[in-house]
Formats: C-alpha cells, structure tokens, sequence
C-alpha cells in the first residue's frame, strides 16, 4: 500500500513535470510570435483562439510568455542542480576518503555559507549584477551545493566502515572503483531526493528575486515577476494573475513530489 | 556543547567578514565615481560639483587604493560604525534598530501561529490516522508547493480585496498584522505539522507509550507525560531547521505587505543601490540567524541533557 503511493506520488510528479516541459519547449518550436511583443490593439483580452491564454496588459501573448518563463525557470533549476550536485559529490568524496586538513578547510566553507541564509546571500549576488541570470545561477549553485557535500560526506563515511569496502580496498581497487561500485548505489536515491528539492529551491528563490524586483529584469519573461506586473489588474483580469500563480505552483509541486521518498517518511 | 558553540563562534566572524567583503565588491563594482555618488545622495543632484565631491572624497579616503580601503571598511564594521545610508543620511544603525522590532513583532507571530496550528494538527493525525491523516497530507504537499509570498498574495486576495475583513498592506495595528501572519504561518506549519506528525507516531508507537496506556492512564495523562517532552526535542530541533524559512519567509512576507522589517529595507535598499543598508541588514540577519540556531542548540539541549542528538 504505502510503496504504491509513493510510486503514484512520484509517478505524478513525473507526469506533471513533463507537461510542463512539453509546453514550455514545445511552443517555441510550434508557435510563432515572441514573447515580448507588444500589441496596444489587444491589451487585457480573455482566452480565445489567437491568443490561447489571452493578453497581458501590454497586450503581450501570455502563452508564449509563460513557456518562455517556465523555460527560464527549468533551465536554470537544472544548472543550478547539475552545478551542486558535482561539486558537492566530488568534494564529498575528497573530504570523506582524504580527510585531513581538506575536511577542515571544506567543513569551514560550508559553515561560512551556512551562516547566512540563502535568500539573502542571493539577493546581494543579485544587487552586484542586477537582472544577470549568470549570477543568480552562481549564486544558487553556491549556497546548493553545500547539502549535497554534506550528504556525500556522512554516507560514505558511513559505508567506508562496512568489511566490503574495507575487503575491496585490502585488494587494491582503485577510488574510481569503491565509488562506483560502493559509494554511488547508497548514494544516488537519496540524492535524488535532494536534487528534486534543489530544483524547486532554485526555481522558487528566482521568482522570490523577481517577486521582490531584484532578480531578472523585464522584458525578459519570469514567472514571480510576472505575478507582481499582473497584481494590479487582478480586478479587470484576475486570469491573467492565475497563470503565473498557478504554473509556478505546479512546477514546484511536480519538483517536490518527484523527490518524496518513502511516503514522507522521517529522514 | 563547547565545539558547537565554538563553530557559532566562529560562524558569526564569518558572517561579518562574508557580508562586508560582498558588499565592498558591490560598493567597488558600481559604475562612476563613487565620491560624486555620496555627493549627489548627500546634498541633492543640483548641488554636486567638483569641490563637493572632492570634500567627500578627503572626508571618507575615497583615493586609497583598493586593499588599504578594504582595510578601512572591515575595520569600520568591526568598531561597530556601519555608515549612513545614502538615501535617507541617517545612521544606519538607528535605521536597523527601528526595523529590526517590527521584523521581530512579525516573525514571533508566524511562529506562534504556526505551532498553534502545527502541533495540535500533527498531534491529532497521528492520534486517529486514517483519511483524516491522508486528507492532512495532501493539503500540506499543496500548500507546501505554494511559495511563501504565493500564499501571501491569496491571503490578500481573499480576505483584503475581496472580504475586506482586513487592511491590504501597512503597519500601526494589530489588524494590520494579521495577514502577514497568516501567510507565514501557514507556511511554516505546512511543513512542520508533518514533522509533528512523524514525531508523534513514533512516540506512541514506542513501547514506553503501549506501556503507560496499559497501566491505565487516561489519554491525556498519557501524551501530558510520556508525549510531550519526547515530542519536544525533535520538533524543538526541525525549528532550527526551519529557522532559514523564517527569515526567507520574513522577508518575503515584508516586502509583500510593506511591512517596515529588516527583509523590506534589504530589498529596498537592494533596489535604491543603497550600499551601507544592504550591508547592515545583511548582517543584522546573518548574525540574529546565528544567534537563533544556537539558542535553538541550547533548547535541545535542555530539552534532552543526554546530549546525543545534538550535531
């Protein structure tokens, strides 16, 4: 029973992030037309057939613009993700095998950024380049990787005491060899776990950034910074301020349910 | 206990050293000359010339170069002098005291709300399990996936535009705390209400718990003193954890509401390039941060003096 929700859970999560995929690539290829396009003749317009989730208040293609939007956020969620995740593996693996002066000068960085909490470390990354995405993806990768080194670290330490790894080394192989053969199997699921939890980290500090107007500049399309350009006309067309709303929750919700593990079972 | 606190120690330093060091990068890499920036933020636009920017010049040792002005900086933060705010000229230290109390009105209120909410929810879906256990789930994963100022943004709609029950934005009364409130606490206990829960179901799945029913203690009797404290410890450290979506959430939650917190002044300050703002709210959250993680190090310590889930 309990194994069965969790697969539909994670099946779910699965399902939704691809049809947000789907649409987000997806009209770039099939649709013509860009998203940053004014059009003063069609401002505010409800959902029809040329305009399939209508217009915002610049008469801008809102379908157009939330893929582009929820483009940016997958794409900088997965660097962010793929970014953290090697590096904090690869020092993981260092300070754990190595131990020694690494471990104390890596366990010092992580207890420097620890120190300050995320979203504000990143929103100063921000103020020193204003709107440049390269920063943010810096930035967040910086303060992420840190869960993954920690991760890494504990788990093989853990398992670098069990007789197989011990008998493996007695025989000579190689570091390459206990961590694909030893090391990767304990890791990789729970990994993954963090991962997805990196991705909607990442995608929810952006559009807190553009939320509080700090993050990607307009014109460029961004999904929290759309929610703040559309507040005002929530009473002409409260439609328009529903679909930002709604796809970034569903992007986080698909992230999130992806990484449940053992039907939110204690860690 | 020493070590630990040791690393706070040490943690602190790093916050300090961390946020001045970014914020002199920042105050380095912004285009024009600096001194004619002060100038212009000092004594108006119009009145910037050459003698003025020269004045603030001599005055601040704009003309060092870039290590000897590192130097100045840090040592500046370190005597306690954090500089005046380029927009408004104050200190910036009488600027942070006065947000700091309204940060602190706001966060307290989010916490308590969502222990209140959190405990006795996750208390009772343990107790009784079944759909009402599976109904709380779902409910928490959705609102979990709804960011902070989301839910903010709903809980202005709802109860702001449309009922009107509550004034959309500003400070000065009660009413107006109640919305941000809200929005943080329900954020906060859409997490913890689950950890409540785990928490609780292993508490009275242990065999001390079977043991003090069968002896013929009434229920309450049971949780009042086999429960709670074994509860208490875990959940006294998943606030710590939680510490770091307090103060994302504050200041989410005060630049939605304009609420005049901490949070607020850093992304206005953000937005107005108002360099010595940014450095001392960065700071004032890094340190209050570091301060709250070991005042919650010493409650669980307290909590459980065996000491073993401590690290």
């Amino acid at each position: 029973m309990r194994e069965r929700t969790l697969m539909n859970a994670r099946g779910l999560g699965l399902l939704l992030l691809t049809v947000l995929c789907v649409y987000s690539f997806g009209t770039s290829f099939l649709f013509a037309g860009d998203g940053n396009s004014q059009n003063l003749n069609h401002i505010l317009s409800i959902p029809n057939a040329e305009f399939l989730l209508g217009t915002d208040h610049f008469g801008r293609n809102m379908w157009l613009r939330l893929a582009d939007a929820l483009q940016l956020s997958l794409f900088l969620a997965l660097a962010c993700v793929l970014t953290s995740v090697v590096t904090g593996v690869i020092l993981g693996v260092l300070a754990a095998t190595r131990g020694g002066w690494i471990d104390r000068l890596i366990d010092m960085l992580v207890t420097l950024i620890m120190a300050l909490p995320g979203l504000v470390l990143v929103m100063i990354f921000a103020s020193i380049a204003p709107g440049s995405l390269l920063v943010l993806y810096i930035a967040i990768a910086l303060i992420q990787w840190v869960e993954y080194f920690r991760l890494t670290r504990a788990v093989i330490q853990r398992v670098d005491t069990s007789p197989a790894v011990e008998s493996s080394r007695l025989m000579g192989f190689g570091l390459w060899y206990l961590f694909r053969r030893h090391y990767w199997p304990v890791l990789a699921p729970q990994l993954l776990t963090l991962a997805a939890f990196g991705a909607a980290n990442a995608v929810l500090m952006m559009a807190s950034l553009g939320f509080v107007y700090v993050g990607i500049q307009p014109p460029t399309a961004e999904l929290g910074q759309m929610i703040v350009e559309l507040f005002p006309y929530y009473q002409e067309a409260p439609w328009l301020l529903a679909q930002p709303l709604l796809a970034l929750a569903l992007l986080v919700l698909a992230f999130h349910l992806c990484g449940r593990r053992g039907a939110d079972a204690p860690d | 206990m020493t070590q630990l606190l040791f690393k706070r120690l040490l943690q602190l330093l790093g916050v300090a050293w961390g946020v001045s060091t970014l914020t002199f990068l920042l105050m380095r890499s912004l285009p024009g000359d600096m001194a004619y920036r002060i100038a212009a933020g000092r004594y108006g636009m119009d009145a910037v010339d050459t003698t003025s920017a020269d004045l603030v010049r001599a005055e601040l040792g704009l003309d060092q170069g870039p290590f000897r002005a590192y130097l100045q900086w840090f040592s500046d933060l370190l005597t306690g002098n954090l500089g005046n705010s380029l927009v408004s000229g104050m200190p910036v230290v009488d600027e942070l005291w006065h947000m700091l109390s309204h940060s602190f009105y706001l966060a307290m209120a989010g916490v308590v709300l969502s222990m209140l909410i959190a405990v006795p929810l996750g208390v009772a879906t343990a107790w009784w399990g079944g759909w009402f256990d599976r109904l709380m789930l779902t409910l928490s994963t959705l609102m979990r996936a709804l960011p902070v100022f989301v839910t903010g943004l709903l809980v202005i709609i709802l109860f702001a535009l449309e009922l009107q029950w509550f004034p959309v934005a500003g400070f000065g009364s009660v009413s107006h705390l109640v919305l941000p409130a809200i929005a943080l606490g329900l954020s906060l206990a859409a997490v913890s209400n689950r950890v409540v829960h785990n928490e609780a179901r292993k508490v009275m799945q242990s065999p001390f718990f079977e043991f003090a029913r069968t002896k013929g203690l009434s229920n309450w009797q049971v949780l009042y003193r086999h429960g709670v404290r074994n509860l208490a410890v875990p959940v006294v450290a998943f606030m710590g954890i939680q510490l770091i979506m307090l103060v994302e959430g504050v200041v989410m939650i005060e630049s939605l509401f304009s609420w005049p917190g901490v949070g607020h002044g850093l992304a206005h300050a953000i937005f107005a390039r108002d360099i010595p703002v940014i450095q001392g709210a960065a700071l004032m959250m890094g340190i209050l941060f570091v301060l709250l993680n070991t005042a919650v190090d010493i409650a669980c310590y307290c909590l459980d003096p065996r000491g073993g889930r401590l690290q």
